[in-house]
């Protein structure tokens, strides 16, 4: 059996050093001059596809990334880190921001199809809206299987056994391809792109698209009201005794007395 | 929840800082880092990832580890990080890739330098020491035969690197050296000794510079250059000696009592030592400057934060006058270095040596990074003066760079004589 092409998701998000501020007109948060970096779990995906080729199980990795110009050098980090190739769906700014996980799922199935990709593997979520519905979506849209929050993915003929985490243990799921799979933390630890590697990145093919090449329409589903931080926490009161909690709470309206 | 999965993703570089056990009751360092805006120095795509990777690389594996390092004058996992180091491709940054080398500029080496100086000034300096000082020599000065015996292994990271020119008695005055070299048939014999010499205790293979002939009109012309490698008869290192800096990277003098080197051992031209020594010096200052930007660097990123943490008079530090006068010229001072050394960096990279650039750019870098670290000090007030705090660390390490690779008066002394010779 030859090996799998796998399609990774890359999304470029605010660094996680970063602390996030909301923009005065409360309809984002600031993004000008703000570092930003590979969603962190889509580095782990990157890694555990660049080590399934390393197995030998995985002919081609590509990276794909939707979003403005920027994402070029998200790619690009993912080709050092052992990419073969990478697809840039060039969205604007306005536009970009406006984009829920349909859009990004809709526009990765398609890419999908289009390489004749066996097996998708995405973060389990990004860092910015922490929405974890893209893979799940892709996987609908597909129709194909799913394993979400993988620690441990293991290639077994035809099949991929995913291994996750759950309050209550360790969950096995089994799924035929192709798949699609989103990554836990604990799955494994990326590698530092090479000083050789980050200059052989840049010989690497990009395709740059739009989303009517494949078709989707990303026009806002959503409308966004405002953004607010969250409320800062206040400092709690210590009680005596049950007594004056009892009170505490008939006080509040928060028993009934 | 947005918090806690921000926690939770933080990556690989905080996986290490959450997982470090607690030794200490003070809070360190948080991941709070300056921004550096590459794009205002003009670095490339590739310069850009290069920093970034680099700079993930040593606050994930180096800069946990600083503080221990500095404390015992020793660093446990040295030869893990080099290992590290060498897979990366940093030790070999400028060295062809026959070799094993990154086929990178000095511009990207000096990156490098910057950041791993960010996270341990003292361990980047024993890294300059070898990718610099002994990896680039041979690489600029080695026959192939030398080149195919030691790079590879000094790029992987399975050997270690030094170079060595000073002696007790010749620091600034370097080419009134004693240690001699006497010609006996197809080996040189050696006699004397090297002082201050980065690397020393560690290192495998060595670029030394010795005296074949005393009896020339100019003592540089009887210079030669050897490649001495760790077991030749007749050598050794001395002990390790007790920094006041820049502890970790060990330094030791280096005795040689009639020590055998086979003549193909030379690099270079016999009594050619001179010009190798010089023109590998002026490279040596400018990538050796990323050393002072990278602790100027670290000064702002624990400084600025600090500042915006601590408070008195029920107000942060950060908004006093005072306070913001300091961090303004750290600021400023930060990015003057950085926009000099950058720009002879790549007027080097253009072929264009420039020993008077060269010389300038680390004597202000030094003198500057020495001033910030006091500066530092100062913001962190009484916890800038205990060793909980990096802060002393990098005022002593900072200081290093106005006496190492040749003080600020020689510096000054070689700027001002290219000055005067416009008008001879």
């Amino acid at each position: 059996m030859s090996g799998l092409r796998v399609l990774v998701g890359c999304k470029r998000v605010i660094d996680y050093a970063v602390k996030i501020r909301v923009r005065p007109d409360k309809m984002g948060v600031v993004t000008d001059g703000v570092k930003h970096s590979m969603n962190p779990f889509d580095e782990i995906a990157i890694e555990e596809a660049v080590r399934l080729k390393e197995k030998k199980l995985a002919s081609e990795v590509i990276a794909v990334s939707c979003g403005p110009p920027q994402c070029q050098e998200t790619l690009r980090t993912a080709m050092a880190m052992g990419a073969d190739k990478s697809i840039h769906v060039e969205i604007d700014l306005a536009t970009y921001e406006k984009m829920s996980p349909l859009h990004v799922a809709k526009l990765l199935s398609k890419i999908a199809q289009d390489n004749k990709v066996d097996l998708i593997l995405l973060g389990k979520q990004a860092i910015d809206g922490d929405c974890n519905q893209t893979g799940q979506m892709t996987a609908a849209l597909l129709d194909w299987p799913q394993a979400t929050c993988a620690s441990s993915i293991e290639k077994t003929n035809g099949d991929i056994k995913v291994v996750k985490e759950v309050d209550g243990g360790l969950e096995t799921v089994k799924v035929k391809l192709p798949a699609v799979v989103t990554t836990d933390l604990r799955l494994n630890e990326p590698r530092y792109a090479t000083l050789p590697n980050i200059m052989k990145a840049k010989k690497k093919p990009m395709e740059k698209k739009k989303p009517v090449d494949y078709g989707v329409d990303i026009d806002p589903r959503q409308k966004v009201v405002s953004v607010e931080d969250p409320p800062t926490r206040e400092a709690g009161q210590k009680l005596d005794n049950v007594q004056d909690l009892v009170t505490k709470l008939k006080e509040q309206g928060l028993l009934t007395s | 929840m947005a918090t806690m999965a921000r926690t939770l993703s933080m990556g690989r570089s905080l996986r290490t800082v959450l997982a470090k056990p607690t030794r200490l009751s003070v809070p360190t360092r948080s991941c709070s880092y300056f921004p550096i805006n590459d794009t205002l120095y003009n670095l490339s795509e590739e310069q850009k990832q290069l920093r970034e990777s680099v700079f993930q690389f040593c606050q994930k594996e180096l800069a946990p580890k600083a503080q221990e390092i500095d404390k015992t004058n020793s660093f446990a996992d040295m030869k893990d990080f080099w290992l590290k180091c060498g897979e990366l491709g940093l030790l070999g940054a400028t060295a062809p890739s026959e070799y094993g080398g990154s086929e990178l500029k000095y511009m990207d080496h000096l990156l490098i330098m910057e950041e791993m100086s960010r996270a341990s000034a003292a361990i980047a300096l024993s890294y300059g020491s070898h990718s610099n000082l002994c990896v680039n020599q041979i690489v600029r000065n080695g026959s192939k035969v030398q080149k195919e015996k030691y790079l590879p292994k000094l790029i992987k990271g399975e050997t270690v690197g030094a170079l060595a020119m000073s002696e007790a008695n010749s620091g600034s005055d370097v080419v009134s050296m004693r240690l001699k070299a006497e010609k006996k048939g197809d080996y040189y014999l050696l006699n004397g000794s090297k002082f201050w010499i980065t690397n020393g205790p560690d290192a495998d293979v060595l670029v030394v510079y010795a005296k074949t002939d005393f009896s020339t009109d100019k003592p540089q012309h009887g210079i030669t250059a050897f490649l001495i490698e760790k077991g030749m008869e007749g050598f050794r290192p001395g002990l390790k000696l007790d920094k006041l800096g820049m502890r970790g990277s060990n330094t030791s003098e280096l005795i040689f009592e009639d020590c055998k080197v086979p003549a193909t051992q030379m690099l270079g031209e016999k009594n050619k030592g001179v010009y190798v020594m010089f023109s590998g010096l002026d490279i040596e200052r400018l990538v050796l400057a990323g050393g002072p930007v990278g602790i100027m660097q670290a000064c702002c990123d624990l400084a600025f934060e600090y500042a915006h943490v601590r408070e008195a008079f029920g107000t942060k530090i950060g908004h006093f006058q005072m306070i913001q006068s300091k961090m303004a010229d750290m600021y400023t001072q930060l990015n003057v270095s950085r926009s000099y050394t950058y720009n002879v960096a790549r007027a080097l990279d253009d072929g264009q040596i420039l020993p008077n650039d060269c010389a300038a750019v680390i004597l202000y870098t030094a003198e500057a990074a020495t001033k910030m670290a006091l500066d530092t000090v100062q913001i962190l007030g009484g916890n800038g003066y205990i060793n909980d705090y990096p802060s002393g660390r990098l005022l002593r390490d900072a200081k290093l760079y106005e006496i190492g690779a040749g003080t600020s008066e020689i510096r000054r002394l070689v700027i001002a004589r290219a000055i005067n010779a416009h008008y001879r």
